[in-house]
């Protein structure tokens, strides 16, 4: 009978089997092999070693997307955190309300992301825009936003701040479930505010800190619409399509993250090898942030229920 | 301590009026004269709902929406077919290399999309799919790893007991999942399609990737980022477009706004 057990579990997971084969292990081994070759979609790949991560090394686009992405990995990811943490600490707090604020604060996590990008450009148009205009009633020169190398990014910061909700909901389940005994002893050895979040809240949600660390670093590691979007919009170029591809990095390379130079590269200029060998330098990067996450989390060890 | 709670809800109700500020303004533009949208003003001086019919008779609007609606509801539906087996086996079912098969998956979620795009579209493009969504919606017939990941921590939390009952009375486990285990799953089911329709409805990078060369097989949101360079005086236009793309998101939200919840909770609450 075990035979016909190890049937039946077979034809629960067959198709998932099938999955990861052709569209993660096929692709993967496929993109190590071109990033050894060189080919555009008309020719046959030819060999030619360890050619395109030479080239790697001296590519300034490469530099610059490497470095944005950087950029956005160190500022993005820890603003979200802090900025997630305080506001479901505030909605954990609130007592008249709280369901109809955590409908507000969630929601704008659901816009799709070129409908919120646009939005987001409208906003902070320079010269019209209602951001600016109320600087202006301040007294305020207000910057050029999406139109500014050195603002650029920090508005596409303020886009993902605006689309925080999902990972303020994980944030706010992890801070509600806090047992309240904790901050009773904590009360009781005279902790203020300060100590009982530094040393009651903190560490109790600091697996959830290290999930969305991961999980941050990974969506920004494939950062892509946003900044597609932006772009396109912003420099008020005639892009339709595949034709985005020219407004890519506007201004002045600012929003040219590692994606959409590997992007730009494997469809505007058809160079597949170089272009597989920037995957394969993703799929590494993404690789150790995934390792991190599995050697520290339990929930994603596997074993310990069921 | 009453000081302290006016301070709370203060800060609560400032930043209730920045995230609503983006939408309610689109809203207020949309509504405006192509004129009167390229100024700096708030307010329309009047009011223009014919905008939002305009928008499907000066664009292909309609046909964006129908291969976006396409798109979503096949993925969706292929998913859970699909995935609920799948993450069932990998829950309850007890076989060698679970662990394994697990991590795979959970390498599977982690993997930027970039890094499989070229041989994925290389292979599309030799049986002539690509310039269609198919490239999008067929792999869900074959698992969506985040989907597995989701529906696998649901079905952790339904009692064993239950099943074991089942299997008692003589069913095999495919009636144990179909009998038992799916009206017991409603609330993660419910979750993790909501997810993939509305990661299907807003995808951007895929629909770009397989359809940008074929302007028939536009979704909305690819239409969208071209919209705006076609019709770039008619900011009234494109933010009604803007509107559009965003009203049935929000829309599905409110009816189902609890299974959501509980799912997003879900994906990370038990690091």
């Amino acid at each position: 009978m075990r035979w016909k057990r190890n049937l039946t579990t077979l034809s629960f997971l067959a198709p998932m089997l099938i999955g990861i084969g052709v569209f993660f292990l096929y692709p993967l081994a496929s993109a190590v092999y071109f990033s050894f070759t060189e080919f555009d979609l008309l020719s046959v790949p030819e060999w030619v070693g360890l050619d395109n991560y030479r080239k790697m090394a001296d590519d300034p686009f490469l530099l610059q997307s490497v470095q944005n992405t950087l950029w956005m990995v160190v500022v993005f990811v820890p603003v979200r955190i802090v900025s997630a943490i305080g506001l479901s600490m505030l909605l954990a707090r609130l007592k008249r309300g709280a369901g109809f604020f955590r409908t507000v604060f969630y929601l704008p996590a659901l816009a799709p992301p070129v409908a919120a990008t646009i939005a987001f450009v409208y906003l902070l148009k320079p010269g019209t825009g209602p951001v600016n205009t109320f600087l202006e009633h301040l007294g305020l020169d207000g910057p050029l936003w999406f139109n500014s190398p050195a603002w650029a990014k920090p508005s596409l910061v303020l886009l993902g701040l605006w689309g925080i909700g999902d990972i303020m909901i994980i944030f706010l389940a992890a801070v509600l479930g806090v047992p309240e005994s904790l901050y009773e002893a904590a009360a009781l050895d005279g902790a203020n505010a300060w100590h009982r979040f530094r040393y009651v809240t903190l560490p109790t949600i600091q697996p959830v800190i290290l999930f969305a660390a991961v999980t941050g670093v990974i969506y920004t590691l494939q950062y892509f619409d946003q900044a597609a979007v932006a772009g396109a919009i912003a420099s008020g170029n005639a892009t339709t399509g595949g034709g985005i591809t020219s407004s890519f990095g506007y201004p002045e390379g600012s929003t040219f993250t590692y994606p959409l130079w590997l992007y730009t590269v494997g469809f505007s200029y058809s160079a597949l090898g170089y272009a597989n060998a920037m995957a394969v330098a993703l799929f590494v990067a993404a690789l150790a942030v995934t390792v991190i996450l599995l050697k520290r989390s339990k929930a994603f060890a596997g074993e310990a229920e069921a | 301590m009453r000081l302290a709670w006016i301070a709370r809800h203060s800060i609560a109700i400032a930043l209730t009026i920045m995230f609503l500020a983006p939408v309610v303004y689109l809203v207020l533009l949309s509504l405006m004269t192509s004129n009167q949208a390229l100024t700096s003003d708030y307010w329309p001086n009047t009011w223009h709902p014919e905008n939002y019919l305009r928008v499907f008779q000066v664009t292909e609007l309609p046909r964006y929406l129908l291969n976006t609606v396409i798109y979503a509801v096949a993925a969706t539906v292929f998913m859970l077919i699909s995935s609920v087996p799948a993450a069932y086996a990998l829950a309850k079912l007890k076989f060698r290399g679970r662990n394994a098969l697990f991590l795979t998956i959970i390498c599977v979620m982690m993997l930027p999309p970039q890094v499989v795009t070229v041989p994925l579209y290389l292979m599309w493009a030799r049986y002539g799919l690509t310039g269609s969504i198919w490239p999008l919606i067929v792999p869900m017939l074959f698992g969506d790893a985040f989907s597995i990941f989701l529906l696998r921590q649901f079905l952790l939390t339904i009692p064993v007991e239950y099943l074991d009952a089942a299997r008692v009375d003589g069913c095999g486990e495919w009636r144990v999942l179909l009998r038992v285990v799916l009206p017991m799953a409603r609330p993660g089911i419910a979750a993790a399609g909501l997810f993939q329709f509305f990661f299907a409805w807003n995808d951007y990078y895929g629909p770009l990737l397989y359809t940008s060369e074929n302007e028939n097989a536009w979704t909305l949101s690819l239409g969208l980022a071209s919209f705006h360079s076609v019709h770039h005086v008619d900011w009234n236009l494109v933010t009604a477009a803007t509107v559009l793309t965003m009203a049935p998101i929000i829309i599905v939200f409110f009816f189902a706004q609890r299974a959501f919840v509980q799912g997003v909770t879900l994906t990370g609450v038990k690091g």
